[in-house]
């Protein structure tokens, strides 16, 4: 067989799997990807298939993530857990600078920072889409963050599509999913059954070299078929929808909705939608000094616009109500962002949905305001 | 082992350069000006309504406006009001001390726009401070400009900021300054209740008018409406916004007011582009 194209697709057995993960150490990359932890499917080290989750599924509702055994040899047979890949590419802790005291003030010593060079296997469409969004609050503004910059251009992207929908999915209707058309090196679709494969297509020539060191056969056009079948009944699975039609002039003009009201009656401002959401990008940043003031860092950390000290100036907290902390984050999610970056800030991933200790669902809050919208303010 | 590679140093933006501060001025009880020089020399241009991140060692960072001269930008001026840890240790730097500078971010106030027009500025308290270096540009350049009119309102007398050059402009005869407290003290024979108030006598060409505004949130509101009510049109109005800063660079996401964000759209903003966020409460 020649040299791999961009858009070619062809057949990888498990061993073949196996044999990619290899080649990406050998590479020098550090390969990411699913694993059990915690209870959950996380994001991990990955050096062997013997890693992934096998024969692992999940059952999710709003508020509720367990783990259950599928049945099959499926290795990517889970729905997004409660890491996302924002956790490589904007780490949660990262040290930006260090300082050291002088007799007349300070110098700053290392200001430089370690980029690892990851592969990342097993990125579903729509956290693909998160990646973009991300890449565009980091990248293509009139700064660009370093950190990102460094880390996102050594990243190799391996998407897995799904075959299957979670109950709080719903990137169907966000348009990001359940397939990965562009953006990747390599693009898998797993198809368990009798024979158990994974069909791979070719997105860069990065992705290209890398299958080229590895055992793969011709796709035959049926097993073509069958993996764009299964893609096709997980998009026709999503467990939820959102309307996104005239969403940003509905969340403008509905500021002061009732809704907002008795949301915040509900939510416990946790954070834990900004923490699991793959597109949430907010920071603080911390002093740490060393117990005699010899030294000083500065780190940056995630964090939450769901906390009062997020908006404290002077006097207090802008957003000193829960209420007015809920509509910050649904409405910069859905309807600020897209004046800040030309799309919506949501990809359909159901995580906030999952991961909120007491079930709040985006989608029906937007529902709940678009079915009893108050007139141009 | 991951294969690690190091990469490029952070850029400017995110990394204090070290200052001297060469000067400290007190000009009420807790809000002090300070003057500073780059460490390794150099000029630190800047608009005037641009503000600079200020770092203390080890204590932390904030974002104050430029006071300064836009015309001096060897020199770096802030007036600063002690509220919290990082501006109560600024304020205790003695002179010869060091802080951190990053900067400057944000926009300006549009004295280009604004040449050909009559000027107004009205401060509240400490919002005199960003407003300085287009009011020193405003009297630099006075034949650009037509009438040009300037209201303070501070709490008190002893609030009132750069009272030794209040004194010099208003013994000017080319420009209208009028200052108002809202609690005379003892010995106070000038104007006593809130800036708005001086609002009505401005003597301007209204259709010819742009408003430079700054100074607490609820001031804002009741200039703009006075404003208004006066003729000003909303697209002639421009505020200046305080939000939490973490990082001045559209990064940290803390200073999001609706779409814009303070530190990269602001903190001056036309008044029509951010009317109906302004409107809401805890936005």
């Amino acid at each position: 067989m020649g040299k791999l194209n961009i858009g070619d697709k062809v057949i990888l057995s498990p061993q073949g799997l196996q044999q990619l993960i290899k080649t990406l150490w050998e590479e020098g990359y550090t390969v990411i990807g699913p694993r059990l932890g915690d209870g959950a499917i996380v994001y991990g080290e990955v050096r062997s298939i013997e890693d992934l989750p096998e024969g692992w599924g999940d059952e999710q509702e709003a508020g509720r993530y367990r783990l259950r055994r599928r049945g099959d040899k499926a290795l990517f047979g889970y729905n997004l857990g409660p890491d996302s890949w924002k956790r490589f590419l904007h780490p949660p802790r990262i040290l930006l600078w260090k300082a050291e005291k002088t007799p007349k003030g300070f110098r700053i010593t290392h200001n430089g920072h370690e980029a690892p060079r990851y592969a990342f296997l097993g990125v579903r469409a729509c956290e693909l889409h998160a990646i973009r969004i991300q890449d565009k609050v980091f990248l293509q503004g009139r700064y660009k963050d370093p950190i990102y910059m460094s880390r996102r251009a050594n990243t190799l992207i391996i998407t897995v599509n799904c075959t299957e929908a979670g109950r709080t999915c719903f990137c169907a209707s966000m348009g990001t999913g359940p397939k990965a058309h562009e953006g990747f090196d390599i693009s898998l679709t797993e198809v368990t059954g009798d024979e158990h494969y994974f069909l791979a297509e070719v997105g860069s020539e990065r992705g290209s070299e890398i299958l080229e060191r590895i055992e793969y056969r011709a796709a035959a056009r049926d097993e073509v078929s069958e993996a764009e079948e299964r893609v096709s009944r997980a998009a026709e699975s999503m467990g939820r929808s959102l309307q996104t039609e005239g969403l940003k002039e509905l969340l403008y003009q509905n500021y002061e909705h009732p809704r907002w009201d008795e949301v915040a009656e509900r939510c416990l401002t946790c954070g834990n939608c900004t923490l699991v959401c793959p597109t949430c990008f907010c920071t603080t940043v911390e002093e740490v000094t060393s117990l005699d003031g010899g030294s000083s860092e500065r780190w940056r950390v995630w964090d939450s616009c769901f906390s009062l000290q997020f908006s404290y100036i002077h006097g207090g907290s802008v957003r000193a109500s829960p209420k007015s902390r809920y509509r910050q984050w649904l409405t910069h999610k859905l309807a600020t962002w897209q004046d800040q970056f030309g799309e919506i800030g949501c990809v359909g991933c159901g995580r906030c949905i999952t991961w909120c200790p007491v079930g709040i669902d985006i989608t029906e809050e937007v529902k709940a305001i678009r079915e009893n919208a108050v007139k141009k303010v | 082992m991951a294969m690690l590679q190091e990469s490029e140093p952070l850029e400017g933006t995110l990394l204090p350069e070290p200052f001297i501060v060469s000067k400290v001025r007190r000009e009420t009880r807790d809000t002090f000006t300070l003057e500073m020089e780059p460490l390794n020399g150099g000029e630190k241009h800047f608009t005037p309504g641009q503000f600079n991140m200020i770092y203390v060692y080890g204590v932390g960072e904030v974002p104050i406006s430029i006071s300064g001269d836009p015309v001096e930008p060897s020199i770096l001026k802030h007036t600063v009001r002690a509220v919290g840890t990082v501006t109560r240790a600024i304020t205790s730097v003695k002179r010869g001390g060091m802080l951190g500078v990053r900067g400057p971010f944000g926009s300006g106030w549009p004295l280009k726009e604004a040449e050909g027009y009559d000027v107004v500025v009205v401060a509240g308290g400490l919002g005199l401070a960003p407003l300085r270096p287009a009011i020193l540009h405003l009297l630099r350049n006075r034949e650009r400009y037509g009438r040009v009119a300037i209201l303070y309102g501070a709490r008190t007398p002893m609030d009132m900021l750069y009272k030794k050059e209040l004194e010099r402009w208003r013994a000017r005869f080319d420009i209208d300054l009028d200052v108002t407290v809202d609690h005379a003290t003892g010995g106070w024979k000038g104007n006593v209740g809130v800036v708005t108030t001086l609002i009505p006598g401005l003597k301007i060409d209204v259709p010819n008018t742009v408003a430079l505004v700054c100074g607490p949130e609820i001031m804002m509101r009741f200039t703009v409406r006075e404003l208004n009510k006066l003729g000003i049109p909303d697209e002639r109005i421009y505020i200046s916004m305080e939000r939490n800063m973490k990082c001045a660079v559209g990064f940290c996401g803390h200073c999001q007011f609706g779409p814009q964000f303070i530190c990269r759209d602001g903190p001056v903003f036309r008044y029509d582009v951010i009317r109906p966020f302004f409107q809401v409460r805890e936005v």
